[in-house]
């Protein structure tokens, strides 16, 4: 979707601002967030694109003047009450009632286990190569109103094939839950000047990592 | 932990902003369900706190600065030579090293999120996740170095990985001149998580003795 996460390229947000000694956590709230966002996730009831579409679905004012872990927050809320395990009521203090029978619960003594063999989105798929690398490629000018990973900035220009990463589910029609269906992800080089005008610095390129239902040939 | 929870809750909140509340309401909801193992919580947050950090990647960096034949591991199959380390999981399964040359500078950026190798960096800090680098890094990364206190010959190509899809990247520095026959462990010290993303340089022994971090 053309949300307000998509900010490659955007003016206006001013300096990057380091903090020293700069801790993983702010505050305990934050913690919290983090982890009810994995604990909840590891339910397998919907699946990280799913809940990356309901992070940058938040309305883009609110989007914008929100902390990182403040979005998180808002993105399981809406996640949650999508599939009937919290109500606004009980958010507003209604006694909590189960509606849903939830069987897979992360237990603390797997949290290490789980972590540790994380989940490749990467598949074994027998699919036929559409490019190869040193080929041209142009970026669809596509506008879907749904979850994909094709930043608006790259989108229409033209780059070549760097690199061949195999196939990958497919975060497009994963965050709609219409299935995997992996496709062939391919590292694409767009040099600066292609992607920012005549003026950018000649010396400076940016790669990203698309999939091939994203390219057509140039 | 559901009778702390419900203790925490009889005591006055006016202090507590809306957020805190938010987040207490929907823990206390979630455990109270049963959806969520409290003690969970705590393990995965201490995974992160205690185990999961930069440390991780600088061990990674020193081996590749010592040995060859990591070096080359890390060049065909970056995931299966870090994990010989044993850092392996969540948001870094499927890792790509970039290695910085006197011709080449990588920088890493996620402009939709926060993507960001997990195993080998720990969680991602506020000004990766903000605004002013998502949108910055990839149209002026010149720009953003310089507020790194990073300065290259404008000759040198920079390369920004803006990592928007499941593949995660370590940027492998330079190696500091003045540290031949350093052990793995004084190059590690060596190596900042800044240098890592691509947003600093790795330390010369001088400046991380003067900083306290190698003796």
């Amino acid at each position: 979707m053309n949300g307000p996460h998509d900010y490659g390229g955007l003016h206006g947000y001013g300096p990057v601002l380091q903090e020293a000694d700069e801790p993983n956590f702010h505050a305990d709230w934050e913690e919290t967030v983090f982890g009810l966002t994995l604990a909840m996730g590891a339910t397998g009831l919907w699946n990280i694109d799913a809940s990356r579409f309901a992070r940058e679905s938040i309305p883009p004012a609110q989007y914008i003047s929100s902390s990182y872990y403040q979005i998180w927050l808002e993105g399981l809320i809406k996640i949650l009450r999508k599939h009937d395990l919290v109500s606004a009521q009980e958010l507003a203090g209604a006694p909590p009632e189960v509606r849903v029978k939830v069987n897979r619960i992360l237990a603390a003594r797997d949290v290490e286990k789980v972590l540790a063999s994380g989940g490749s989105a990467k598949r074994d798929a027998d699919i036929q190569l559409g490019f190869a690398i040193g080929d041209r490629v142009r970026v669809l000018n596509r506008h879907p109103e749904t979850h994909t990973r094709m930043p608006h900035y790259v989108r229409g220009h033209i780059g070549v094939i760097a690199d061949i990463h195999g196939a990958f589910v497919f975060p497009d029609t994963n965050a709609r839950g219409e299935g995997e269906q992996p496709g062939i992800c391919y590292g694409i080089r767009f040099e600066a000047t292609e992607l920012w005008g005549e003026d950018a610095d000649p010396h400076h390129a940016v790669y990203l990592d698309l999939w091939e239902a994203y390219l057509e040939p140039a | 932990m559901s009778e702390d929870n419900d203790h925490h809750h009889d005591h006055d909140h006016s202090h507590l902003t809306e957020t805190e509340l938010r987040v207490r309401a929907l823990e206390s909801i979630l455990v109270e369900k049963g959806y969520v193992d409290p003690e969970a919580l705590n393990r995965l947050v201490d995974t992160y706190e205690k185990k999961v950090g930069p440390q991780n990647g600088a061990m990674v960096v020193a081996r590749a600065w010592s040995n060859p034949d990591f070096l080359e591991f890390l060049r065909k199959d970056a995931s299966g030579a870090i994990a010989t380390l044993g850092f392996t999981g969540r948001q870094g399964e499927d890792m790509i090293v970039k290695e910085n040359t006197p011709e080449i500078h990588n920088m890493v950026v996620c402009t939709l999120c926060s993507c960001y190798p997990w195993p080998v960096l720990g969680l991602p800090p506020v000004w990766y996740k903000s605004a002013p680098y998502r949108s910055r890094a990839v149209s002026d990364p010149r720009g953003v170095l310089d507020e790194f206190d990073v300065s290259l010959p404008s000759e040198t190509e920079i390369r920004v990985w803006d990592s928007t899809a499941e593949l995660r990247y370590l940027v492998l520095p330079m190696r500091p001149e003045g540290t031949e026959g350093f052990s793995e462990e004084q190059l590690a010290a060596l190596v900042t998580r800044n240098s890592m993303i691509g947003t600093g340089l790795a330390l010369s022994p001088e400046d991380a003795r003067s900083q306290g971090l190698l003796s």
